[in-house]
């Protein structure tokens, strides 16, 4: 239903268009069955930025500290976004690999499900 | 006015002096009250329908009372409200 | 004036012909103005009024006896705030832990207190009936007194622990406190029946209960005699407000049958916001009381399973439905509050109170009214963390959050049927991609994307650079963003937030008091320790 307002045809200005944040996007980024960290992460990144960096450079800095995180195995990982699984090209860019912006990216890593294999840590 | 709901009404109040004798009319007029203490907190809950009467609140307390007083004592209520001079009634109408 | 003597006493009015007289006998018609010039605001929802008559206040409550009532409230209040003071009651509660809680109080609800001021002073001018025009009228002066005595009660507080002193400033600014921001400005930019459904029915009346009826219980179990007073104070006007809230629904139910459809789409929306609103109050009843009344699962049992069910049967009669995202709350009332405080714990240098891990007793007393839910999911994570506290190497997260377009509480929620999995909710409109928290926040995006496209996401704000000072340079080499915004936000890095073991309150109040800081853990420093030496 569209929205009853005083002014007719009322629709109030996007906040947060890609082109407010200074030539980055927005990623949020959730480990999944690592609820230590609870809650997808939002990171600005340059839509440029090459998919292996994100793994290389930002990824270590938010998730370094869990004791799973060493042993991951990354090309077993398994990717998604809300329009389902995908295996990132690592040469190729975050917008090649079609990731825009606000995109929330999960991964999963078989076999390291939480401290001990608890999920919720 | 009669209900036939069994739902619970609640009234809270704040437990001090003034609300004793209240309390006590509570017991009094309403049989099927029951009674929680907390910190600070008595919570009466009855099934469909709490009255608070002024008569005998009065007689508890040995003076005229107002039943309007009890705001200043009062926590929260359930309950459709309805207040006259002689009776602040609590209930639900369906069952 | 001789034949005044003669004249009998004017008899007494009943409450009832008191109320006629002194509500709908002070209105009037306009005669050289339209009337839908003088209500401007109270077509465009589509409620359909056709008889503001109908409108009838049960307490039947008028102004001259309001003052009266009022005042004696307020003489009352007033003398135990004064006591309080003059008796150190500030030191007198459970432990310093109790006083965190105060601070998310006096930071993210006294403001809201306001903001309904502002609400119910709209209401006043907006309606065209006298009778919720002066019920509007008494509770916009409520919300003021709320607003007043809670910071004159906690300015004590202010005096002797950290991060109390700018609540206002801090209110339009810190990161978490957008939530109950949001909350009260999105309903107070509806129209008059949006907000008088939101806030006096589904917020007021179905939920309120939770806050200040096993809150403020609590707050008199742990010693706080100024704060159970303005509480239970502000609660016996509560009670007025909640009867306005459950008359307006019955009044717009029984005016036109096209009112029906509107209600339960705003109960259905308000329930959820004030729910999620009141997470935070789940995480200080089982987390900031050190002495316990009840658990958040229980209070919800009580206050809405039970009570809630009443009202909703009670309203059936006019088709009217519980709201539509309730089983949610009962399949997460095992859980919010745990997953509150973790994340709390979590991001302990980001927030503007001191953190700690629940003690031994206080786990054992979850687990007792958590089976469900407490050993499998949250202890665990408890324990480990306390591990590693021991170990040196505490954990903390230093990423800012995915938040909710809706709600803006960080998307922490776990899915109902999966407490191991993150709720993620998405919607694309006009090409841009948007986060909830939830089914409940998605329902009400998707019903108005119009509106909430230009919610204020304090993430997305500290990422596009508007929120730090003027003169901070974001391209300077040793620029750090968190330091910057949590100052921005007028959070005092390093004194405010952080450990509550080794922190400011903490220290001072061992100190002060010669009592632990944390009553389960026995004291932190040598103050506690030589003063019962000596003694």
């Amino acid at each position: 239903m569209p929205i009853k307002a005083i002014t007719p045809d009322y629709h109030g200005d996007f906040k947060d268009g890609v082109e407010k944040f200074n030539g980055n996007q927005l990623v949020n980024i959730h480990w999944e069955k690592h609820l230590m960290f609870a809650w997808p992460m939002c990171v600005p990144l340059p839509p440029g930025m090459p998919f292996g960096a994100l793994i290389e450079g930002v990824l270590p800095g938010i998730f370094g500290a869990h004791p799973n995180f060493k042993q991951i195995d990354w090309n077993a990982v398994e990717w998604k976004t809300s329009k389902g699984p995908f295996k990132p090209d690592l040469a190729k860019s975050l917008s090649d690999n079609g990731i825009g912006h606000k995109t929330t990216i999960s991964f999963r890593t078989p076999g390291l499900n939480g401290v001990n294999g608890n999920a919720v840590c | 006015m009669a209900t036939t709901s069994t739902q619970p009404v609640f009234i809270a109040l704040q437990a001090n002096n003034d609300t004793m004798p209240i309390i006590e009319a509570i017991r009094q007029d309403n049989p099927n009250a029951v009674v929680h203490e907390y910190p600070a907190m008595v919570k009466i809950d009855c099934p469909g329908r709490l009255v608070i009467r002024r008569e005998s609140v009065e007689e508890h307390l040995g003076r005229d009372f107002d039943l309007r007083e009890i705001q200043i004592n009062m926590i929260s209520i359930a309950g459709n409200v309805d207040e006259s001079d002689e009776e602040f009634v609590l209930e639900w109408k369906t069952h | 004036m001789a034949a005044e003597g003669n004249a009998k006493p004017a008899k007494k009015l009943s409450l009832k012909e008191n109320y006629a007289l002194l509500t709908r006998g002070l209105g009037w018609e306009p005669s050289y103005e339209k009337k839908e010039d003088i209500f401007r605001t109270i077509d465009f929802e589509g409620v359909v009024i056709h008889d503001w008559d109908k409108w009838e206040d049960p307490f039947r409550l008028t102004m001259d006896a309001y003052w009266k009532y009022q005042g004696e409230k307020e003489r009352k209040l007033y003398a135990i705030i004064d006591a309080f003071q003059q008796n150190n009651g500030q030191f007198n509660v459970t432990d310093a832990r109790y006083v965190q809680a105060l601070k998310v109080f006096i930071n993210g609800i006294t403001e809201l207190e306001y903001l309904s001021h502002r609400g119910f002073n709209m209401l006043a001018r907006e309606f065209p009936g006298v009778g919720p025009r002066i019920a509007a009228q008494m509770q916009s002066l409520d919300e003021l007194r709320h607003a007043t005595t809670q910071i004159h009660t906690i300015s004590q507080y202010a005096k002797y622990f950290t991060g109390m002193n700018e609540f206002p400033y801090q209110f339009d600014r810190v990161w978490y406190l957008s939530i109950p921001k949001s909350f009260f400005e999105d309903a107070v930019t509806s129209g008059p029946f949006e907000f008088i459904v939101a806030i006096s029915f589904a917020f007021e009346y179905v939920l309120t209960n939770l806050a200040f009826m096993p809150w403020m219980s609590g707050a008199a179990f742990n010693g706080d005699m100024a704060t159970v007073s303005f509480g239970f104070s502000a609660q016996s006007d509560e009670a007025r407000h909640m009867t306005l809230g459950i008359e307006v629904i019955k009044f717009l139910l029984e005016q036109d049958p096209a009112n029906v459809p509107l209600v339960q789409k705003w109960i259905d929306k308000w329930f959820w916001r004030g729910y999620r609103l009141l997470s935070l109050l789940a995480t200080m009843m089982d987390y900031m009381l050190p002495k316990r009344v009840m658990a958040w699962n229980e209070a919800w049992e009580i206050y809405y399973e039970q009570n809630g069910g009443a009202l909703f049967a009670d309203l059936a009669r006019y088709g009217i439905k519980p709201p539509k995202r309730a089983p949610e709350t009962i399949a997460e009332k095992g859980h919010v509050a745990h997953q509150m405080w973790s994340v709390f714990y979590a991001n302990r240098d980001a927030v503007g109170f001191q953190m700690w891990l629940p003690s031994e007793e206080e786990m054992a007393w979850m687990s007792e009214k958590y089976p469900d839910t407490f050993d499998q999911y949250y202890r665990p994570r408890y324990e480990y963390w306390k591990a590693m506290e021991a170990a040196g190497t505490p954990f903390k997260n230093t990423t800012l959050p995915q938040l909710c377009q809706v709600c803006q509480w960080p998307c922490l929620f776990t899915d109902s049927g999966d407490p191991t999995t993150l709720s993620l909710r998405e919607t694309e409109y006009q090409g841009q991609t948007f986060h909830m928290c939830s089914d409940g926040c998605k329902d009400i995006f998707d019903d108005t994307p119009e509106k909430y496209v230009h919610a204020w996401l304090p993430v997305h704000q500290i990422y596009q650079g508007n929120c730090f000072l003027p003169g901070v340079d974001p391209t300077a080499p040793d620029f750090n963003p968190m330091y910057e915004a949590l100052r921005y936000m007028g959070i005092k890095p390093g004194v405010d937030n952080g450990d509550f073991k080794g922190g400011a309150d903490a220290t001072n109040w061992e100190k002060w008091t010669s009592r632990p800081a944390n009553i389960h853990e026995g004291a932190y420093t040598d103050a506690v320790r030589d003063s019962h030496i000596k003694s």
